[in-house]
């Protein structure tokens, strides 16, 4: 099959906002501790490091996940293969095309559904499908025609004359997709489009996102959901600090999470010393210190839950919270990223 | 799922092959339609932003003033012209800056239309085409108002039809650049800023409400508001409808406002690319 979208080790560097200080590593030591510990984008003496020479191929008719933390670089990968975001190095195609040289042939093969909705205030809900679908070429008359069989089908039918100020914010969401589609695109990026869904509209969009793809269509999305990557998705890349850390079928990512069942221990202070007194416990095949949560893989389920109490104790820490989490896309995740996804 | 996914993909392999390249009138017409249907929508406000200085101005200048005897009857005559390029100047330019400072705010409305598969410079010009457009409605409707406020005008002639719309069109695209420029550069915030630094200035030192030729009494201003685009636009106004009054050779205020234009339009589509793109 052949590649609809390259990606060569592409570099976006943002310029660092003049005046504020640059930001230094995370706080380690006093304090009360994080309760999510965050790394900082990579600022270098450049800028603001969001895409570190990333490389990705996504064939024809795939539907792609891209997977990562706040922060990863998913949508300034999205925007740079919409044309919307110039990359500081490196090279991307889609449909063939180079989307910097030959920004305006990308487009026109691709639907795009944004983080955040940003329909044409100006315009009603149905105007603003069939004014789209006309800066496409597409005819007016039948641009209003599909306009309002999508609309049908995404359940805003009732909302065609609404000015789009009267959406709620899913409503506004659901608008986004429609005018994502409204144009038949061969290519469609959605950029976490389940957020903001109520539970049954994200299972419509899974049930739109699935025709689509049985269509033929490739389809790239970004989610924080692991369960909507891992239904949905032909293959995922997990991306971190704006590098490439895994890409892989789903099954073939669940295959590598480390064995056994995570139990995160999160404490009053710090955990690098519990992390490294943890390892001696038995049945804890690794253990690491994510700020104040200790990160422990265990081969016999939460067994090894009191010993791992004890040794925090025993360095004067006190527990304050548990979480287990069995092997699945979510504890390679954490494995690979340090990280939950927000 | 994966059968029905090879059979549809066979279905879909036509429209994964190349497509052919949209004509660019086509967009550039659905951008217009887009801007006409929103301009209809408001076109009480329109007329209201854009007729209301001029025709407050009128009342005061065309007609009280003259009854009152505090300015000679000849004064209309002077007056009509700088009033038409005051009106074009706040239309045009007001709706290219408004909506563009708008649809770069923080919902990005604009996405949309730079989503559509043109270079993207088409957009900022169908922008100031539209601006254009609003520039010359504006005149037009402000010339019979004039008319009927401020009575006969002795000296208008409105015989020389191509040159009036001829100067009324490249004065609005000029100020609809310039709008694009301004719309490109400011934030919401500094809207009110605009007004009070930019246009307010433009508009009093812009020789609308007096003759250029009557400045030779304070020569450094004469000089001075030379930069002044404005200056231009009304100096050919009064070229083109009171052809028999002092005003600047067209040839001279023609080619100032086709140079403006140029400048202003390559600032604008600088900025705008600077804003479209990160
Ligand atoms: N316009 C910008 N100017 C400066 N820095 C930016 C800009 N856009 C993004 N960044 C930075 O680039 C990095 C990557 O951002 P990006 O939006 O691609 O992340 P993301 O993976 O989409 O995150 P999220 O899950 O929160 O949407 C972040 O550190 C962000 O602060
Ligand atoms: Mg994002």
């Amino acid at each position: 099959m052949p590649d609809v979208i390259t990606v060569e080790s592409l570099r976006k560097v943002y310029p660092a906002p003049a005046g504020r200080p640059r930001r230094g590593p995370p706080m380690r030591g006093s304090g009360p501790p994080p309760a999510a510990p965050q790394e900082p984008p990579r600022v270098t003496a450049e800028g603001i490091v969001a895409l570190d020479t990333l490389d990705l191929t996504i064939r024809d008719g795939e539907l792609f996940g891209l997977l990562g933390p706040n922060g990863a670089g998913k949508s300034t990968t999205i925007g740079i293969l919409t044309t919307r975001i110039i990359p500081t190095g490196g090279r991307a195609t889609v449909a063939g095309h180079d989307v910097v040289t030959a920004s305006a042939r990308v487009r026109q093969h691709i639907g795009v559904v944004p983080q955040r909705p940003n329909p044409d205030r100006s315009l009603s809900t149905l105007e603003n499908l069939a004014f789209h679908a006309a800066y496409f070429g597409i005819p007016f008359a039948q641009a209003e025609r599909s306009g309002r069989a999508l609309l049908e089908r995404l359940g805003i039918a009732d909302k065609a004359h609404a000015k789009v100020d009267a959406l709620s914010g899913g409503q506004q969401q659901r608008l986004m997709i429609a005018r994502a589609l409204i144009h038949e695109p061969t290519v469609i990026f959605l950029d976490e489009p389940t957020v903001g869904l109520d539970p049954q509209a994200r299972l419509d969009l899974w049930e739109i996102l699935r025709d689509l793809h049985a269509q033929g269509r490739t389809i790239i999305m970004t989610t924080h959901y692991m369960e909507e990557a891992d239904q949905l998705c032909d293959r995922i890349a997990i991306v971190d600090r704006g590098r490439l850390l895994a890409c892989d079928t789903p099954e073939a990512l669940k295959a590598r999470a480390p064995g056994g069942t995570l139990i995160e221990v999160t404490l009053d202070g710090v955990a690098t010393d519990v992390a490294a007194a943890a390892r001696a416990v038995p049945g804890i095949t690794r253990a690491e210190a994510q700020g104040p949560v200790l990160q422990a893989y265990s081969a016999r389920e939460g067994e090894a839950i009191p010993d791992l109490i004890k040794v925090a104790g025993a360095h004067g820490r006190t527990v304050t919270n548990i979480h287990l989490t069995s092997p699945s896309l979510e504890s390679l995740f954490i494995s690979m990223t340090g990280r939950k996804l927000a | 799922m994966s059968a029905t996914a090879t059979a549809g993909r066979v279905a879909a392999a036509a429209s994964a092959a190349e497509r052919p390249p949209v004509s660019r009138l086509s967009v550039f017409g659905a951008l217009l339609r887009r801007d006409v249907r929103v301009a209809r929508r408001e076109l009480p406000y329109f007329l209201v932003r854009t007729i209301m200085q001029p025709v407050l101005f009128l009342i005061v200048f065309g007609f009280l003033l003259p009854k009152m005897g505090f300015v000679q009857a000849g004064y209309t005559s002077a007056l009509l012209p700088g009033i038409l390029a005051v009106s074009l100047t706040l239309s045009s330019v007001q709706s290219v800056a408004l909506p563009m400072v708008q649809d770069f705010g923080f919902t990005r409305e604009i996405e949309d239309r730079l989503l559509a598969p043109v270079p993207m410079q088409l957009i900022a010009i169908e922008k100031v085409v539209a601006g254009a457009l609003q520039g010359v409605i504006a005149a037009a409707v402000v010339l019979p108002i004039a008319r009927v406020i401020m009575g006969p005008i002795p000296d208008l002639h409105l015989a020389n039809v191509p040159w009036i719309l001829g100067v009324t069109l490249l004065g609005s695209t000029l100020f609809a650049s310039l709008g694009l420029w301004i719309g490109t550069v400011i934030s919401a915030t500094q809207i009110g800023l605009m007004f009070s630094i930019i246009i307010a200035p433009m508009l009093m030192f812009g020789c609308a409400y007096y003759p250029w030729r009557g400045l030779d009494a304070v020569p450094a201003f004469k000089y001075g508001v030379l930069v002044n685009p404005m200056v231009y636009v009304a100096e050919a106004m009064r070229g083109a409808l009171t052809p028999s009054l002092p005003h600047m050779p067209l040839a001279v205020s023609c080619a100032a406002m086709g140079g403006l234009t140029v400048l202003f339009l390559w600032l604008g589509l600088r900025t705008f690319r600077r804003r479209s793109l990160s």
